[in-house]
């Protein structure tokens, strides 16, 4: 039991805690936030795991991006702010189908690497210039490529959200 | 030459093949094809006759084995000797007849292509039960009758009682062929072999058991193809057929195969009191039933239908009584007078359009053909001398007084009395419906009015089987036939013939014929009169066909309802129930598709987790 | 370290992932759920990569293409339920059930 040990488990406690509420929450605005504070904590694990770029950009994007997107979502669709009744639909199914893939996921994950242990220090952080230089060392192709897909996801959002586009008919 | 006799069933099969191609199927190519097809059986029938008459003793074989079955070496072939010789020339002569009267008789018929067929295919049958040397192969050709005599009794299809005709000839003749095959099937298992003659030969080596049941069997398929009590019962209904069939049915082959069968065994039936004295009663009884039954017609072609079971039943009792001779000279004699009549009795028909006697007073005397061909045969029926019936019947007779004073081979004394009374009986009723027929369509005075002038064709064939009616007369005297058919042993050899017993049937006839024309004479009367009223249980043959009626028929039809009801309420149900339950499940199994995809994704996910959990625990 | 702690936090964060997306009617509480998933793979992507230490540092670069195209996600995801609103005032995925077979 390291010191890492410890830290990284309080964080990850407090992503599941903080996901756990996400998931049950009645009120739209309320999963919204705790999302803020459960992808936060996973910013922190990526950290402890010396992955200090992904962590920045965790935060930037998801934490930044994502979830104002996701509030934006919230207020265009006219969420009613505190509690709503009509959130949830069939929970006992849903919760017998989680736990089971949860159950499965967690017997093989232990199984195969119950007892593994990671030197953390054994390499250098993951910083900005070490991932961007296997970045674009390495991953030119792929980083080209999904530079195409983030630009139709656009087009696509703008076509999809905008009534007043004119089709060939 | 005896190779040849594979010829007779393979000529007319022939025949019957060619017509049935769609290129033969109109009328002055069907006809060619069958009459060509019918002379050239009866052509073959002559020429073989004498080198089989030269050796009455030879039995000629071919045989050709076409099933080993088990331990039963099923052999086909021909087997021809003097009786398959000469019975050959009857089916072939009256099938040559027959071919020829139809081709005017059906003049205006579009069926009659396939009619010529269905006859050339009946005669080949006939022929096969004929030269067959194996119980099965003669099987075959049994059934093929069977089948043709129902095509052709239901000629006129759109004839409602015609079809029905039809039918029941079928199944009451089926009724018989089920008693025949078994009847093979004992026998043949108990001797080992269907061969006809290893049969014979083993027959003093059968159990006597095996013997009584296989013979006993084999007389219900003869009862049933012969028209004996009780299946009788089918051959007056057939004259719904075509009248040219009737006379074939009639003569040479259908009720002939039964008597023929009858000779072909003659052995295995002598070999068995018991069946003969089965045999002898049926004979009896028959005889009796139907001389009665014919006397009180109303309709022609019936008359001569109960005269023939009548005839028949005298064949079959003198083979019971041991009179091998005497049974077949009178099938020979009785072929050609029925087939006379029956096809002098269409000419008749033919005028008047009507079977009915009443309408048919005094129509001979216009048709000197149709005249004479109804004296010659009906005198022949009756047994006047110098007719060739006369010495039939008589040497039938003679045989069935030998049974009845218990000497020879034959059934027990008891039978044989009864026999023999009904013999004699039977003796003056036929002659009584002989004359009641003759007065009725020879009374003067001649009606007035067109009569449907007879075709060529069928005014020549009916001459020429009055000519042969009239010879046949000097073919059958006496010491003429022994020496062309030797009776197996153990049967009655030869015929005994006694002046002294002809003389008396014959004033007896006399008698009877003097009687009924005084009686009509008198005021124009119908003989059939005489009988009051029990002219009416006569006529329906004692009411046999009510009693199956009531006893067979409605049974089987309320059976028959109770099982079409049950279909169509519990199996039919059960059917609907069962297409309908599967509705109503995949109705309910519709709510797994009610297009919610987090259901479906549920139910993806679940299978994915059940892929990976096997997979891994099977790893 | 234990390899373990965030593996197992990262199946957790799926599973719950997994009982948003099925439980939830909400079409925003929906890809909310599916951003946990998502983040639950990346959690493992970076564990992986911190116990492999391969050159490329692969699981960090693949975690930052994953991040990339959650977001061109969450940008579609979103626009597809504006429209659902637009069309039907509602964002209920119990009433979008165009796939129902149609009553026969």
């Amino acid at each position: 039991m390291t010191t890492f040990d410890v830290v990284i488990a309080l964080l990850a406690a407090t992503s599941v805690g903080a996901a756990a509420l996400v998931v049950t929450t009645r009120q739209v605005v309320h999963a919204a936030l705790w999302l803020v504070v459960s992808l936060a904590a996973l910013a922190g694990c990526y950290v402890v795991l010396a992955a200090e770029l992904v962590a920045w950009v965790q935060v930037l994007v998801y934490v930044g991006a994502v979830v104002v997107l996701m509030l934006f979502a919230v207020m265009l669709t006219r969420a009613p702010i505190g509690r709503s009744a009509d959130t949830d639909g069939a929970r006992l199914g849903a919760a017998v189908v989680a736990t089971a893939m949860t159950a499965t996921l967690v017997v093989l994950l232990l199984k195969s690497f119950g007892d593994v242990r990671v030197d953390l220090k054994a390499r250098p952080v993951g910083n900005g210039e070490v991932i961007g230089s296997a970045l674009f060392r390495s991953w030119v192709l792929p980083f080209e490529l999904l530079s195409l897909l983030l630009l139709a996801a656009l087009v696509g959002a703008v076509v999809l959200t905008r009534d007043d586009i004119e089709g060939e008919q | 030459m005896s190779s040849a006799a594979w010829l007779l069933p393979a000529i007319p099969f022939a025949a019957a093949l060619l017509g049935a191609l769609p290129a033969c199927r109109t009328r002055p190519r069907a006809a060619a094809i069958a009459l060509t097809g019918a002379t050239t059986t009866a052509l073959v029938a002559l020429l073989l006759l004498p080198s089989a008459l030269d050796d009455p003793t030879r039995v000629r074989l071919d045989r050709l084995l076409i099933a080993p079955a088990g331990a039963l070496q099923v052999l086909a072939g021909t087997r021809f000797d003097s009786l398959a010789a000469v019975v050959a020339v009857m089916v072939g002569v009256v099938a040559l007849a027959v071919q020829v009267y139809s081709v005017g008789y059906l003049h205006d018929d579009l069926r009659y292509p396939s009619y010529a067929a269905q006859v050339s295919l009946f005669t080949s049958a006939m022929l096969l039960v004929v030269v067959a040397s194996d119980l099965l192969e003669l099987l075959v050709g049994w059934e093929v009758m069977g089948l043709c005599s129902y095509l052709l009794i239901g000629h006129y299809r759109e004839l409602d009682y015609a079809r029905r005709a039809a039918v029941k000839a079928f199944l009451v003749t089926r009724i018989g062929d089920v008693g025949m095959l078994l009847g093979v099937a004992v026998l043949g298992t108990a001797a080992g072999t269907t061969d006809i003659g290893e049969l014979l030969a083993a027959v003093p080596r059968l159990p006597h058991g095996a013997l009584v049941a296989g013979s006993l069997l084999l007389l219900l398929g003869v009862a049933g193809k012969s028209a004996q009590f009780p299946l009788h019962v089918w051959l007056p209904d057939a004259m719904a057929g075509p009248t040219p069939i009737s006379a074939l049915i009639h003569a040479a082959t259908m009720v002939a195969a039964g008597v023929y069968l009858v000779a072909r065994l003659h052995p295995l039936f002598l070999a068995s009191t018991v069946t003969l004295d089965v045999l002898a009663l049926m004979a009896a009884v028959t005889m009796l039933l139907g001389a009665l039954a014919a006397f009180a017609q109303d309709d022609l072609k019936r008359l001569l239908a109960w005269s023939t079971t009548s005839q028949l039943a005298y064949m079959l009792g003198a083979l019971a009584a041991g009179g091998y001779d005497a049974g077949l000279l009178h099938l020979m004699v009785h072929a050609s007078a029925k087939a006379l009549l029956f096809l002098a009795a269409g000419l008749v028909l033919h005028a008047v359009h009507t079977g009915a006697l009443s309408q048919m007073r005094g129509v001979a005397r216009r048709m000197p053909v149709a005249a004479l061909a109804l004296i010659v045969g009906g005198l022949t029926l009756a047994g006047l001398p110098p007719f060739a019936g006369a010495w039939s019947k008589d040497s039938v007779l003679a045989a069935m007084k030998s049974a009845a004073g218990g000497s020879g081979p034959g059934p027990d004394q008891f039978e044989g009395v009864l026999l023999y009374l009904a013999g004699l009986a039977t003796v003056l009723i036929t002659a009584a419906y002989v004359a009641r027929l003759l007065l009725i369509l020879l009374a003067p005075p001649a009606p007035r009015g067109d009569l449907h002038e007879p075709r060529l064709s069928m005014a020549q064939s009916v001459t020429a089987l009055t000519v042969t009616c009239g010879v046949s007369t000097f073919l059958a005297l006496p010491d003429a036939l022994p020496s062309w058919l030797p009776a197996p042993a153990g049967a009655r050899e030869g015929i005994e013939l006694s002046v002294g017993g002809v003389t008396l049937t014959a004033i007896g006839v006399l008698a009877v014929f003097a009687a009924l024309w005084l009686y009509s004479h008198a005021g124009a009367r119908d003989p059939v009169l005489l009988l009051g009223s029990s002219q009416r249980r006569l006529r329906s043959g004692f009411g046999v066909d009510a009693l199956y009626d009531r006893g067979a028929v409605r049974p089987t039809r309320s059976v028959a309802a109770a099982v079409a009801e049950t279909d169509a309420s519990a199996i039919n149900h059960a059917v609907e129930g069962i297409g309908r339950s599967a509705v109503r499940t995949s109705s309910s199994l519709r709510v797994v598709g009610a297009g919610r995809v987090r259901s479906y994704l549920a139910a993806l996910i679940a299978g994915v987790l059940l892929v990976v959990v096997s997979v891994a625990v099977v790893v | 370290m234990h390899l373990a702690v965030p593996l197992v936090a990262g199946a957790l964060l799926f599973g719950l992932g997994i009982y948003g997306v099925l439980a939830r009617k909400n079409a925003v509480l929906v890809l909310m759920a599916v951003e946990l998933m998502l983040n639950a793979v990346n959690l493992n992507l970076i564990a992986f990569g911190a116990y492999l230490r391969d050159r490329f540092r692969t699981g960090e670069v693949t975690t930052l293409f994953v991040v990339t195209i959650a977001a061109a996600e969450v940008g579609v995801g979103l626009a597809i339920v504006l429209l659902l609103y637009r069309r039907r005032e509602s964002v209920d995925l119990d009433r979008a059930t165009e796939l129902r077979e149609e009553a026969a």
